[in-house]
């Protein structure tokens, strides 16, 4: 399992990371050894297992729908890189 | 009496209760020791003196305050100083993950398990060291620095829970909390010859932890006893609202057990845990530990846990597919790092470049192409398949014993820089650690002996889902056979 540079770039781009060219290279290393020895698990006979969706036993609880006070919106501007009459402030969404 | 640095958790609580010691003592010298080793050991990321003083006072004259009223109970680990892993929150003290871009975050709540230590009455002192997001075995991925290991400072002292094991081994705290994905809090406990519990999925809230891999994530103790361990963590277990996977499972009253539990326990030992490349002396220790339990009545046997060998890649796919969901929320827009940028989109690219370190981009690259169009069948959906056999394995294994003991990892401490450019290496020193995570099942790491290097060498004890009690028990009657959870580095 080797991955192209072209892949790598593609997953940076799924996951908003942008890599330099020295990154690159060494991802697709790194990334590609990984997967070979993750190619292991083809092995495994997984016809009718089904997949893990928890650990615990499956419950579901409804609790009460009972109003309470939210953080304030000063505490959770707080840690905002930059915030603006109450909103957090971004640079323009389109050119 | 021993320096107050040097007590346990248990000591301290009887000289606290009985007055012979205050927690402001106590508390000054675990920060007197913290100063004197800090610089060789580098625990913490944050240190809170100034408020555990505070605090500290304030226990004092709580408790001095009850002597009027002795029948008002008080919190039962009133006045006790403990550490917290910095990646769980403690509101209005900041939580930096080990990483660059929660820098200068600072949480306006507490996490769960925190609030109820501090319920029951504990006194921060600081914030431990840990890899960025908890992703490592060495806490060298931390952007704060290295932690040392206390035995041989030239070695790591495992990870992610580092600083917490390292502050454990140092005596610059009786206890600290630490966090246990695929094995953070009892592979830095074997590494730094301490107590390590890694509890049940869904014992202890989640609520103020940040999420790394969200199936697997625990919240545990490290404690230089498997007592002092037990005491710190039934206060935190049971179900949180704020965490929909805790259970209602009732916390236990766990008192020291008698010997005669021992008589008849069944012990499975797992073939597949000991391998042909792993240090010689682990495997001998281990076995001596073992053997020691026989001799104190239980009835070992070998099994098997056939599906072993996968555990490792079905970790290191499910966790970064996680992980790579997870920490899509730090995109330099509500909180954290943010870097100079025109546009929105290349905002959230230059803010998660600058700010997450190189292991944190390689599990989120990893688990971004196994959750990916093409290959999330044959990658994250297999792995998941495999880990239902990893669980089976488990289910057959406890109808046939009552817990599984095994080495926590195949060598002692290993060098700074041993693993730096090779990921796929650092990843295999988690190979008999991640097993319990993807089960689901507790598991505690305590100190069975020592190499030729003077490195501590350590046992974990496995069980079914919510026996930690059992865990508890079995490590406490060793430890009062045995002498190596007693042992402390030289530079101390």
């Amino acid at each position: 399992m080797s991955l192209t540079l072209a892949e790598v770039e593609h997953i940076a781009h799924l996951a908003r990371l942008q890599l330099s060219e020295e990154e690159k290279i060494r991802f697709r290393e790194q990334l590609s050894a990984i997967l070979e020895y993750a190619a292991r698990l083809q092995q495994v006979d997984t016809r009718d297992i089904p997949p893990t969706s928890s650990v615990l036993p499956p419950r579901s609880r409804l609790r009460e729908d009972e109003p309470h006070a939210p953080f304030s919106r000063d505490k959770i501007l707080a840690n905002a890189p930059n915030s603006h009459q109450g909103y957090f402030r971004v640079p323009p969404v389109l050119e | 009496m021993e320096k107050p640095h040097n007590l346990t958790v248990r000591q301290a609580l009887t000289a606290l209760k009985n007055g012979s010691l205050s927690s402001e003592e106590l508390t000054r010298a675990c920060l007197t020791q913290i100063e004197r080793l800090e610089g060789t050991v580098h625990a913490f990321i944050t240190l809170t003196a100034e408020k555990a003083l505070e605090n500290a006072r304030a226990a004092d004259a709580r408790r001095m305050a009850a002597r009027r009223h002795p029948d008002e109970p008080l919190p039962p680990l009133l006045g006790l100083p403990i550490a917290v892993k910095d990646l769980l929150t403690l509101s209005g003290v900041r939580c930096t993950c080990g990483s660059r871009i929660l820098e200068n975050f600072i949480p306006p709540f507490t996490a769960t398990a925190v609030q109820r230590l501090l319920d029951a009455g504990v006194v921060i002192v600081g914030k431990t060291n840990t890899d960025e997001f908890a992703m490592g075995s060495s806490t060298e991925n931390s952007a704060f620095g290295v932690t040392f290991n206390p035995w041989d400072t030239r070695r790591v002292p495992g990870g992610s829970s580092g600083g917490s094991a390292a502050a454990v081994a140092a005596r610059m705290i009786p206890a600290a909390l630490g966090t246990d994905t695929g094995g953070s809090v009892r592979q830095p406990a074997a590494f730094c010859g301490v107590t390590g519990i890694k509890p049940t999925y869904g014992r202890v809230s989640r609520y103020g932890l940040m999420a790394y891999g969200s199936s697997l994530d625990t919240v545990g103790v490290l404690a230089r006893s498997a007592e002092d361990a037990a005491i710190l963590f039934w206060p935190m277990a049971g179900f949180d609202p704020l965490d929909a996977t805790t259970m209602e499972q009732p916390a236990a009253d766990w008192q020291p057990p008698s010997p005669e539990m021992l008589r008849g326990l069944r012990i499975g030992v797992p073939k597949e845990y000991f391998l042909p490349g792993m240090q010689p002396e682990v495997e001998e220790k281990v076995r001596a530990a073992i053997q020691t339990l026989a001799d104190l009545g239980a009835a070992v046997q070998e099994i098997s846990l056939p599906h072993t060998e996968y555990a490792l890649p079905v970790y290191y796919l499910i966790a970064p597919a996680e992980a790579s969901a997870n920490l899509a929320r730090y995109d330099g827009v509500r909180f954290g790092y943010r870097a100079e940028a025109e546009t929105l989109s290349e905002l959230f690219n230059r803010s998660r470049s600058e700010g997450f370190g190189a292991e944190v981009k390689r599990r989120i690259m990893l688990g971004t192409y196994a959750l990916s169009a093409g290959y999330y069948e044959a990658y994250y959906g297999q792995a998941q398949k495999v880990r239902t056999l990893i669980r089976q394995d488990f289910e057959q294994a406890f109808q046939q014993v009552d817990v599984i003991a095994a080495p926590v990892t195949p060598t002692t401490a290993f060098r700074i820089g041993e693993h730096r450019d090779d990921p796929l290496a650092m990843y295999l020193e988690d190979v008999f650690t991640l097993p319990t995570n993807l089960a689901g099942v507790p598991g505690l790491a305590f100190p069975v002996g020592f190499d030729r290097q003077e490195l501590p060498i350590g046992m974990q004890l496995m069980a079914p889902h919510f026996q930690e009690e059992i865990l508890f028990s079995i490590a406490h009657l060793y430890q009062q056979h045995t002498r190596w959870h007693l042992h402390a580095p030289l530079l101390i």
